[in-house]
């Protein structure tokens, strides 16, 4: 899908480079996404290790400790294993995921006191992932198809020349109405995303911060801010390593690896 | 001995081993409403656990060995003053399967009220009379991964007997279980090599698996009358027959809906019978705007020797209602009632827990006995046993 949607753009994109003016805000804002999309490409696999820090309203804070092994399938959204190792009552506890562009993902989760893997359904896009701000569907894969796109204008954001793009989200049960995103000019990636809720009032503000190449080409951020507007809860998203080119394969992803993860 | 010795210096050696303990201890107290039907019952139950955890692996992860020893002191019931080694497993994964050899556990199944399907395990009765903690299986697991699913070879060579609670315990019997004198149907008792076989595969929406058994039945029967036992306390006596069984477990998750079905065809003592569990689970994600969600629970229960069955389950409704807060607490209430569709006897429980501290979890479990015939023969025992327990448990 990605990639029909990749070819499309590029026919588009060759047959509006003699009439560069009659791009409309929508083809702008596909184009950025596209580009941000291709300049992502091909980083196989990653590993990671995150801490994720929950604020309530009174600033009372409580810490999950997480490990994180992702494989990139191309055409497709990508595959992911995530394990907790705190707090400490969960420790063992692995999700397992197959994100889709537009069908539902696959997802398994694994409790290590009753040794089972249960299938869940992946219809909880808007629920919150352990406890947090960051929601299903915050944190799986980001795929072209995912959305409509819209440029609005271009912008400054701490002295960082920015796109600001608005995104409508296309698949079933987003618990936003649109995305507002600033994209880094030179990066591609966000600095800063907005999130509308279903009655299209603002519920989240999420920032990026501390990016860091990797392997020459992909940017990944070093923190995470996720702030909630309407429940004044928030959550730090630390990201502690990353480590591309793993050789994992899928089988790295599948139910048994599941039930061994640590 | 040597076995142990190696485990021991593997252990001590290992320049990692803090980051590789973890486990719990956990504080329990039951309090029954009503006298026990015996004079020998008690109305409340104090008790400790603990349950350690020693994790290792080596060759990029490709090799692991695990131990979690377990050990339960109660108060009043001798029999449930228990230990028991849950895993003592080492674990080879290679390209397209997995060996794992030694102690462990293995779960197979969907269903939420009973689980038809699985049998490796003994289940640790004296635990919790709902029959989800169980007796580490020694075991030879070799794994087969293809594209076409999995298959699951077992090789189960020692058998464990089911724990029972003791004259002084409650959830019994009215005559305890002797289980110092056990009888088997094979000669080689608790020796009897035991055969298992399982695919399991995961088709779009579809998790399906099929499985098949060769050897002693983890269910026990009973003898029928009453014999002494090595104190002299009249009681009845577990026997284990040799069964063969295939089963079946299939979901189908479909949005919100979870979609699930167990069945079996069991062969044993001359007999042979069928078995299912079949239902759904539906989820109303969000409600009232807020990040709670609540699931509803609906299994019907079958058994076709009716009310011959070894299970009080053979024409039965569950019905639970399980609300998640998705809080930093991870807060979680699940309410349910299993209902005979023949007579009035109810089965309540409620399960509630949340995170009090950064390494302490809360759990109130209660459990009540309605409707419950003075005549009914595998209920009866319990019918003075409403319960609640509050658990503690410490996190490391």
């Amino acid at each position: 899908m990605k990639g029909i949607i990749l070819l499309f753009s590029l026919i588009a994109f060759s047959s509006l480079a003699g009439a560069a003016l009659a791009e409309t805000a929508e083809e702008k804002g596909l184009a950025i996404a596209v580009e941000a999309d291709k300049r992502d490409q091909g980083w196989t696999d990653q590993e990671t290790t995150s801490k994720m820090i929950l604020r309530n309203s009174q600033g009372a804070e409580s810490t999950r400790e997480i490990r994180g092994k992702a494989l990139e399938v191309e055409g497709d959204g990508d595959k992911s294993l995530t394990i907790f190792d705190t707090p400490r009552d969960v420790k063992g506890t692995a999700f397992l995921s197959f994100t889709h562009t537009l069908k539902a993902d696959e997802q398994w989760l694994y409790l290590p006191a009753l040794k089972r893997v249960k299938r869940i359904s992946s219809s909880n896009k808007s629920g919150p992932f352990m406890g947090s701000e960051f929601s299903f569907e915050d944190i799986s894969s980001q795929e072209v198809a995912k959305y409509k796109y819209k440029f609005i204008k271009d912008d400054k954001i701490n002295d960082r020349e920015v796109f600001v793009i608005e995104r409508i989200p296309q698949y079933k049960k987003s618990g936003y109405t649109k995305q507002i995103a600033w994209i880094d000019k030179e990066m591609y990636q966000p600095l800063k995303i907005e999130f509308y809720d279903r009655k299209k009032s603002l519920l989240k503000t999420l920032t990026q911060h501390d990016y860091k190449q990797y392997l020459n080409k992909y940017w990944r951020p070093g923190r995470l801010e996720m702030v909630n507007h309407q429940t004044s809860k928030s959550t730090t998203l630390l990201w502690k390593s990353y480590k591309f080119k793993n050789g994992f394969s899928s089988r790295d992803f599948d139910r048994n690896s599941l039930k061994r993860a640590r | 001995m040597k076995f142990f010795l190696t485990i021991t210096l593997l252990i001590c050696s290992s320049s990692l081993w803090a980051n590789e303990w973890s486990g719990n201890i956990s504080f329990d107290t039951k309090y029954f409403s009503q006298d026990g039907l015996s004079a020998s019952q008690f109305k409340e139950y104090g008790s400790i656990s603990f349950q350690p955890e020693w994790f290792h692996e080596w060759d990029g992860g490709k090799q692991s060995f695990t131990f979690v020893p377990f050990t339960r002191w109660d108060q009043h019931d001798e029999k449930r003053t228990h230990s028991d080694i849950r895993e003592l497993s080492w674990l080879k994964v290679f390209k397209e399967s997995e060996l794992r050899v030694g102690t462990g556990k293995v779960y197979w199944g969907v269903s939420e009220s009973q689980h038809l399907v699985d049998v490796i395990n003994q289940t640790d009765l004296v635990e919790n009379m709902d029959g989800e903690d169980k007796l580490g299986q020694p075991m030879i697991n070799y794994a087969l991964i293809n594209d076409w699913g999995t298959v699951d070879f077992f090789v189960l060579p020692y058998f464990r007997e089911r724990t029972f609670p003791g004259v002084n315990g409650r959830l019994r019997t009215s005559y305890h279980i002797d289980t110092d004198n056990v009888t088997y149907e094979s000669s080689d008792k608790q020796n009897h090599i035991d055969y298992a076989l399982r695919w399991s595969h995961s088709l779009g929406d579809w998790d399906i698996g099929l499985s098949h058994f060769n050897g002693t039945s983890r269910d026990p029967a009973f003898t029928t009358t009453p014999t002494p036992d090595n104190n002299g306390v009249l009681s009845l006596r577990p026997i284990y027959y040799l069964m063969q069984q295939t089963g079946l477990d299939i979901q189908a998750t479909k949005d919100a809906w979870l979609w699930k079905l167990e069945v079996i065809n069991r062969s044993i003592n001359n007999d042979n019978y069928n078995a299912a569990t079949a239902g759904f689970e539906y989820t109303f994600y969000s409600i009232l705007e807020s990040s709670s969600d609540i699931g509803l629970v609906v299994e019907y229960l079958y058994d076709d020797r009716n009310s011959k069955a070894s299970t009080p389950f053979e024409d039965d409704l569950m019905l639970g209602l399980r609300w998640t807060k998705n809080d930093e607490n991870d807060t979680s209430v699940l309410v349910g009632v299993i209902a005979d569709r023949d007579d009035s006897s109810r089965l309540y429980s409620i399960e509630a827990s949340r995170r009090v501290a950064e390494n302490m979890k809360l759990t109130i479990e209660a459990r009540l006995f309605t409707g419950i015939a003075a005549n009914d023969l595998l209920l009866a025992s319990f019918r003075q046993d409403d319960f609640i327990q509050v658990e503690l448990g410490y996190y490391f």
